[in-house]
């Protein structure tokens, strides 16, 4: 077989560039396959991530010729034959080294997610759920946290001073499996509106098109969201029934609001990081 | 950032520290966490992608939810009889009674497993397992136990300590860890931890084998710092190679195919297109397993009436035949033997019940299993050989160290059923964090940091980065793991395995001579550096156990003595490392199993 040439970034927070790598074309290999091979012979000290090679665990992913993609699961031989492979780092991220860049902000935003709140179990102690009510949820808790759909979300990707007040689409989905479960009990409309920037979002469904699980994240996820959102602001019955009923679900926010100081995130929950790197440096 | 000189050390103290972020580590965190301790949780990698995200067929727990008859006896038994009887009995006993409850826990916390049609948690079929019996969703266990960990690790504040690498465990005078010293990957940067007890739970040690379903953190990293910090090991040579690992390509060889293809109805045949695996039957098994096809197709649907098909008989023994059958000249075109569901079930079934199979096989592989066969062979897969633990705490023979998961022995005897690791990790991970913050609570004083011993740790981890002209870790890791594969493989013998132990002291001597390019920052060729002394460790015990044990049980397999020894079954082999280096191995007695126990396995096997 001919040799491939490998075009990676190499760098850190201070700038980088593409170095060219030549090397021998094997028979059913991935774009990951190939950094390695990279690693074990001309730059031993190349980054990256990975773990499970095997499109499991989200942790290789890169833009590769422009495109957000999994190293692992990227076959060699479904892009173009005979020229170069590029491959970057995620852009929205700030650069550590290499193809690895700090992905800390989905950390810090998850910290923010309310977690799941049971209504109380069945007399034995157990739950009943049908495997229908139970669907929706278990297509967001397919996610793999490649933070793809983040990478290329145009709120973020384009807007760093956004990332503070933006959970993004892989949180949007978390929401929206909380939202959905069967046993939940909590009613986290508010806090998506004020604090994670549901607003901000216009639909691009850029994410939904590099999710590698498929998950249908605009449709199934951010567009009902919306909908309950403004359904809970703005429908006049709705805001009628609120003051007239006693609310059955208490709301994430009045949590949030009545703890005493919304926690932050200590240093070493996060990946330490270099200088933040400008967002346009290594592409 | 790429300079070579030693950074400032920082240390962080707390009352917990568990070492490694898969099931068992953040199991072991939460409680710890719960019970009012100051817990970090560090890990090699970011959270959620410890090696428990690549389970894949489901969690074992006698709940009862698809047959009734099934309870924790019975699960108990299976586990004990599938690790021929090596097994620490408590601890499959304490396991097979408390994993209902650590998987209805989860639910709790927000899993959704697969339902029933009365809405119950659905339980699935498993090799070993009498019952169906193990919770799952689709084939993504793992991934839904993980994220499911982890957001309550959340809730709970604890503090995490992504891409640190621990490099040992440190002692005070009284002889109790205090201290474990390692580095941030991004940086490169030395930093320690201070606490009163310690959690190991850093999983397996499959990358000394060149085919094995473990990601690049499965270096042994706990087995090998509870040796060097003095604990005991039991069963090290008791390695479990998966049956079912991807043969083609090359690049994917090894990668796991779950087990759960056959549980859900595939079967395996050769080249001739025979099921094999009525020629493999042992008599252990045999009052048990159906001998016509057509009874163990009529099983799926009736247990009462009908025995379990071959495939299904515990991992080693399946990954034995697949051996002999590829021996035999009957393997396919890759060295593997087909696993063939597609004309088992209907495309829409298999596509809804292993949705990641279909996925892996159709990307990677370009094969459909909804209309092919996938071709399949053994890969180095899970370590039930670990850290000696007591079975109620998991404390480890040295004061204030704790292991749970994978890193610990005796639970699954020679031989893990498949199922009982996710089970495992929560049950153990539980009572670890449990003891850890007990023994937490009862240790008064300051804990104090070794600080010469610190800065000879470090000193022999930064080595290789000013080093010039030696080997790439990389060439000595390959090295490594060729050797394992080719001596100390799933068939072992004892001309082979005296010549490992040679090549063990070569590449021991060649790691001392490592080179590494570029800086301390993200640096994996550094980082594989620090790796490789803990596998080599754990190489020679894997050998020398391999070597001692000469009989074959479990997943320990000798062509000089096929069959399993009686005498040899009552004992584990014991090792450890004394303060000079050497290598010691004792073999010890089993527990005794109390009487009402061993009534279990008097009665008629249905």
């Amino acid at each position: 077989m001919a040799d491939v040439t490998m075009r990676v970034w190499r760098g850190d927070a201070e700038g980088g560039k593409f170095t060219e790598f030549v090397m021998p074309a094997v028979e059913g290999e991935v774009v990951l396959d190939v950094i390695h091979r990279i690693q074990a012979g001309p730059a031993p000290d190349l980054a990256c991530r990975w773990n499970c090679k095997a499109g499991k665990c989200g942790s290789c992913s890169a833009e590769i010729n422009g495109l957000p993609k999994l190293m692992c699961m990227t076959r060699m031989d479904v892009l173009p034959e005979g020229e170069p492979v590029v491959v970057a780092p995620m852009r929205t991220f700030p650069i550590i080294r290499d193809l690895v860049t700090d992905v800390s902000f989905n950390y810090t935003m998850a910290r923010q997610v309310p977690p799941l709140s049971p209504r109380p179990p069945e007399p034995d102690g157990t739950y009943r759920m049908m495997q229908i009510d139970i669907e929706r949820g278990q297509e967001f808790r397919k996610c793999i946290e490649c933070f793809m759909c983040q990478d290329v979300c145009h709120v973020i990707r384009d807007h760093e001073e956004n990332k503070s007040s933006y959970a993004g689409p892989r949180l949007f989905i978390r929401f929206m499996e909380l939202e959905s479960h069967p046993l939940d009990t909590d009613d986290r409309r508010e806090l998506l509106r004020q604090r994670m920037g549901l607003g901000m979002c216009n639909i691009t469904k850029c994410c939904t098109e590099v999710c590698p699980e498929h998950i249908k994240i605009t449709d199934n996820a951010i567009i009902p969201l919306k909908e309950r959102v403004v359904d809970a602001s703005y429908d006049p019955v709705a805001w009628l029934g609120r003051k007239i009923l006693r609310r059955t679900k208490r709301s994430a926010l009045d949590a949030a609001l009545e703890a005493p100081g919304q926690r932050v995130p200590t240093r070493q929950e996060r990946v330490p990081t270099v200088a933040a790197a400008p967002a346009t440096e290594h592409t | 950032m790429s300079d070579h000189a030693s950074h400032e050390r920082e240390n962080h103290d707390y009352d917990v520290v568990v070492i490694g972020a898969g099931g068992a580590g953040l199991r072991a965190a939460i409680e710890a966490r719960e019970l009012g301790q100051r817990t970090a949780l560090v890990c090699k990698s970011l959270l959620g992608k410890a090696h428990t995200v690549m389970a894949e067929g489901g969690a074992a727990a006698a709940m009862g939810n698809v047959w009734p008859e099934d309870n924790w006896k019975v699960h108990f038994r299976d586990t004990m009889r599938g690790g021929k009887m090596l097994n620490n009995w408590r601890m499959a006993q304490l396991h097979a009674q408390e994993s209902p409850d650590r998987i209805y826990e989860l639910e709790r916390w927000g899993a959704l497993f697969d339902r029933t049609k009365d809405g119950r948690i659905l339980q699935r079929d498993f090799g070993g397992h009498r019952y169906a019996r193990l919770a799952h969703v689709g084939d993504r266990t793992g991934l839904e136990l993980i994220r499911t960990l982890q957001q309550r690790a959340i809730t709970l504040d604890i503090d995490v300590f992504m891409e640190c690498k621990i490099l040992r465990l440190l002692k005070d005078a009284e002889g109790a860890v205090s201290t474990a010293v390692g580095y941030w990957r991004p940086t490169g940067d030395i930093v320690s931890f201070t606490a009163k007890a310690f959690v190991l739970a850093t999983g397996s040690i499959g990358k000394s084998w060149l085919y094995t379903s473990n990601s690049w953190e499965s270096t042994g990293d706990g087995h090998a710092m509870a040796a060097w910090a003095g604990a005991d090991l039991i069963d090290m040579e008791c390695v479990q190679f998966h049956p079912t690992g991807m043969v083609w390509p090359l690049s994917v060889r090894g990668i796991l195919v779950t087990e759960g293809v056959r549980g859900d109805g595939g079967v395996l045949r050769n080249t001739e297109g025979r099921r094999f695996m009525f020629d493999y039957i042992p008599p252990m098994f045999a009052a048990e397993t159906a001998d016509t096809e057509e009874e163990a197709d009529r099983w799926y649907d009736d247990h009462t009436n009908n025995r379990r098909p071959p495939e299904l008989l515990p991992r080693d023994e399946v990954a034995r035949s697949i051996n002999s059958e590829v021996k035999a000249g009957r393997g396919g075109p890759h060295g593997g033997v087909f696993l063939d569901i597609a004309t088992r079930r209907s495309a829409d079934e298999i596509r809804r019940r292993l949705p990641s199979m279909y996925h892996q096989f159709k990307e990677l592989a370009g094969v459909d299993i909804t209309a092919q066969p996938m071709e399949v062979g053994p890969t180095c897969h899970y370590m039930m050989g670990g850290v000696r633990v007591d079975a109620e705490t998991e404390q480890s023979t040295v004061p204030g160290l704790f292991a749970a998961g994978e890193v610990a022995g005796g639970m699954h005897g020679a031989n893990r059923l498949g199922g009982n690791s996710l089970s495992d990790l929560l049950v153990f991970g539980r009572r670890a964090g449990m003891a850890a913050a007990e023994f937490a609570r009862g240790r008064t004083g300051a804990v104090a940091a070794p600080e010469a011993e610190i800065a000879a740790v470090v000193a022999e981890a930064e080595a290789p980065l000013g080093r010039d002209g030696g080997e790439s870790p990389y060439d000595l890791h390959h090295s490594l793991q060729q050797m394992m594969q080719e001596l100390v493989g799933i068939i072992r013998t004892e001309s082979e395995l005296r010549r490992a132990l040679d090549e063990l002291d070569t590449l021991t001597d060649r790691a001392q001579k490592l080179s590494v390019s570029g800086g301390r920052a993200y640096n994996p060729g550094w980082n594989l550096a620090t790796d490789l002394p803990a596998m080599l460790t754990v190489s020679r015990m894997v050998t020398k156990g391999a070597l001692e044990r000469r009989e074959s049980r479990g997943g320990h397999t000798r062509e000089d003595y096929p069959l399993p020894d009686p005498e040899l079954g009552k004992v584990n082999l014991v090792q450890s490392i004394d303060a000079s280096g050497n290598y010691t191995l004792e073999p010890e007695s089993l527990l005794e199993m109390p009487a009402e126990l061993k009534e279990l396995f008097e009665e008629a096997p249905h």
